[in-house]
């Protein structure tokens, strides 16, 4: 598959801190890539390079193949800060047409593409009321129509789902899969670790301005795996003394038990076995995408990062 | 470029269709001359058949003092007090005038006035005018001098004929006029730019506010929506402008045709400040004819040439300024005041040095305030109303125009710098130091 955006060593350097730190990491076409990291990562100063607001200090930008130009991609990039806004006295139908013409869109193809959405989304009585009728999951969703109604090829959402009750989560969740499917690529910037782990397929986690991880959901777990299984017996053992493994936590007839190096999971089984014991279930424990980012950025003065003299 | 006409096309129409907007552009005007018309109505009105009984123990005014109208009339009695305070609680007269027996010309005795209620200022100054015009007529007998005699001492101004170094005459007349004339150009180019400036300045407050701002410079440069919101916004003062001009002549032209005999006395009206001294300017140079003929001896087109020219230089190199103040402020609307300071002290000094050039077109500081571009648009309005090359010469205000038209391209780049940075900044208290570190880094 090819990449829809590659960046190449940004950097960018405020006067009190290194927000974007020599980053570099590559998106392919038609994905669900997750930006994570903790706050004042330097997640949002990245995106706004991406999206042409701010320009990087050094290196590069590809677009689709080509060197990223902030006038003219313009319409291929649908971009929702986290910082959401619009215009409280506007109409919303009025409102999403300027957008929509902003972006770059003729009068008649925004209109056509405005009802096209409103229809889908179920807000077509939205049309002649103003923004500050609305509650703020409507205003999100309008928002979020306005972000991706042009089908641009890369949309960029910070934390889409705050502020949506579980229905209309899962009505914009499904319109982002749509919206892969059909050959967009979707940037998807948030703190909710159980919505990567469900919706990405690819994350970086950035920290402290750096990237310190970049892979596949499925694969980012296998690396951080500690070989742990979990063991369910049908009675409670004795006591449980083996050179395979060690026991980690016990709650009733459930273990949780930690492979010792050279050994494998056979070598666990055969121990219950031979102690006649049945077992229920077993099944290798993989760290939750929580706990990765947990363990990455604790301690690694993410917090105190901000205001400190650097030298550039 | 498009994207500036979507932006300003926004700004337009929403201003536009704002129910204040109407309220401001028609109803005020409205207001204000309804306001007028009725003062100008009652004090027309008010003060029929006033009534005033004279008992002339003295007979110093041989039984007949002139009225100027109908409006007061005197009526010469030979009745005491008594019988003159009864004739006003049986309201036969409204008031009664007694000159005691002992009343002599040399000013030192004086006169009783009494009145039933209280005499309106109007009323009030018509009794004096006419007993005072009588009792001078009386002093110029009591000296053997005719009015005309008179007059004709105090025609001195005709001696002294006044002329410019470029051998044109001038008429106090048309000096008066030019006053005018620029004192009101140069107020109102600073009203325009304080109330489309601070305009400019609480749509960027509210853009930021709301926090729309990052979703619409993700699709729009920062330089492209803050230009689009200065010239819809400018676009906005300009409709509103040229409505407020209509209805001003057409409700003047409205109010002559309906009260014909006020027409005049509305020439003394104060208007504000600016008008009342150019009236009283225009008043004391001369009779209606000599004002009539400054107003002829002005290059109106080009008076409005120059005014619409610096009304919109003003207001450009102006609007700029305020959006980069409005982008540096987060919510509190305090912060706002302090940053202004810088901005508002220049158009304050404008309208001090205009005041001085109204009256001395040529001193330096006229000069220097004409062609510095912060100041040029109010202060070139009040050289110019004096005419070129008597104001101003032309190369003088060749060099001013260009100086503001580098200005506003210099405030714009400066401004739209500390906007790009300002509009995404949230939290902190900007001060200027900041923006001017904003306004020269790079990018």
């Amino acid at each position: 598959m090819s990449k829809i955006l590659e960046l190449r060593n940004l950097k960018k350097y405020y006067a009190t801190q290194k927000a974007v730190d020599d980053i570099s990491f590559s998106i392919e076409k038609g994905s669900i890539f997750g930006l994570l990291g903790p706050n004042g990562a330097g997640k949002t100063t990245l995106l706004r390079m991406i999206t042409g607001i701010f320009y990087p200090d050094s290196g590069e930008i590809d677009l689709d193949g080509k060197k990223f130009d902030p006038i003219n991609d313009i319409i291929n990039i649908g971009y929702m800060p986290e910082e959401r806004g619009l215009y409280k006295k506007m109409k919303i139908g009025e409102q999403a047409l300027y957008l929509a013409q902003l972006k770059g869109l003729s009068k008649a193809d925004a209109l056509e593409k405005i009802k096209f959405w409103f229809k889908r989304l179920e807000m077509e009585s939205w049309w002649n009321k103003k923004v500050e009728d609305l509650s703020k999951g409507m205003s999100q969703k309008l928002q979020f129509v306005t972000t991706v109604l042009h089908e641009p090829k890369l949309i960029i959402l910070d934390e889409p789902f705050s502020g949506l009750d579980p229905l209309n989560a899962n009505l914009i969740k499904d319109e982002i899969y749509g919206l892969a499917q059909r050959g967009c690529t979707v940037i998807f910037s948030t703190h909710r670790m159980e919505q990567v782990e469900e919706i990405c397929d690819h994350i970086v986690l950035v920290n402290l301005g750096q990237k310190i991880l970049d892979g596949t959901v499925a694969g980012v777990k296998q690396q951080f795996k500690e070989n742990k299984y979990c063991i369910k017996l049908h009675q409670l053992p004795s006591l449980i003394n083996s050179d395979a493994f060690e026991l980690v936590e016990q709650e009733a007839n459930l273990l949780t038990v930690k492979i010792k190096e050279g050994k494998n999971s056979n070598d666990v089984l055969k121990y219950f076995i031979e102690q006649q014991l049945t077992i229920e279930s077993f099944n290798e424990l993989l760290p939750s995408l929580n706990e990765i980012f947990i363990n990455l950025v604790e301690g690694t003065r993410a917090t105190t990062r901000a205001f400190q003299p650097i030298n550039a | 470029m498009n994207k500036i006409f979507l932006v300003a096309q926004r700004e337009f129409l929403t201003r536009v269709q704002k129910k204040t907007f109407l309220l401001s552009t028609i109803g005020l005007p409205l207001i204000i001359f309804l306001f007028y018309g009725m003062i100008i109505y009652f004090s027309v009105k008010t003060t029929d058949n006033f009534r005033i009984a004279v008992a002339d123990k003295a007979n110093i005014f041989n039984g007949k003092i002139a009225s100027k109208d109908n409006e007061v009339l005197f009526e010469f009695v030979k009745s005491d007090t008594a019988a003159l305070q009864n004739a006003i609680d049986q309201k036969t007269y409204e008031a009664y005038l007694y000159v005691p027996a002992t009343f002599t010309l040399d000013g030192k005795d004086s006169l009783r006035f009494r009145s039933g209620k209280a005499v309106g200022l109007m009323t009030r100054e018509k009794i004096q005018s006419s007993i005072n015009k009588a009792l001078e007529e009386k002093r110029l007998a009591n000296f053997n001098i005719t009015r005309a005699q008179l007059d004709s001492l105090q025609q001195e101004k005709e001696y002294i004929q006044y002329s410019s170094a470029g051998g044109k005459t001038e008429n106090d007349a048309k000096v008066g006029v030019s006053y005018a004339v620029g004192m009101i150009s140069g107020f109102m180019i600073y009203i325009i730019l304080f109330i489309y400036g601070t305009m400019v300045m609480r749509g960027v407050m509210e853009e930021k506010v709301s926090r729309i701002a990052e979703v619409i410079i993700s699709s729009v440069k920062p330089f492209q929506l803050m230009m689009g919101k200065i010239f819809g916004i400018g676009a906005v003062g300009l409709v509103q402008f040229i409505i407020w001009i209509i209805l001003v002549f057409g409700l003047q032209f409205a109010i002559a045709m309906l009260f014909p005999s006020v027409v005049e006395s509305m020439q003394g009206q104060p208007i504000q400040p600016a008008g009342m001294q150019a009236a009283q300017a225009v008043k004391s140079s001369g009779a209606l004819a000599g004002v009539m003929s400054g107003l002829n001896s002005i290059n109106f087109p080009f008076i409005i040439g120059c005014f619409i020219f610096y009304f919109i230089g003003g207001y450009l190199l102006y609007s700029s300024l305020f959006a980069a103040v409005g982008s540096a402020v987060n919510e509190d609307p305090q912060d706002a005041q302090s940053l202004l300071l810088p901005i508002t002290m220049p158009i304050i000094f404008a309208i001090v040095i205009m005041m001085k050039a109204v009256n001395d077109p040529n001193s330096t500081l006229a000069i220097f305030g004409s062609l510095f571009p912060l100041t040029s648009p109010i202060v070139m309005m009040a050289r110019v109303a004096h005419g070129v090359p008597e104001g101003v010469t032309y190369f003088q205000l060749i060099l001013s125009v260009v100086f503001l038209i580098l200005g506003f391209l210099g405030t714009t780049w400066v401004a739209a710098k500390i906007y790009r940075t300002g509009i995404l900044m949230y939290g902190k208290k900007i001060t200027w130091k900041e923006m001017w570190k904003w306004a020269w880094k790079k990018n």
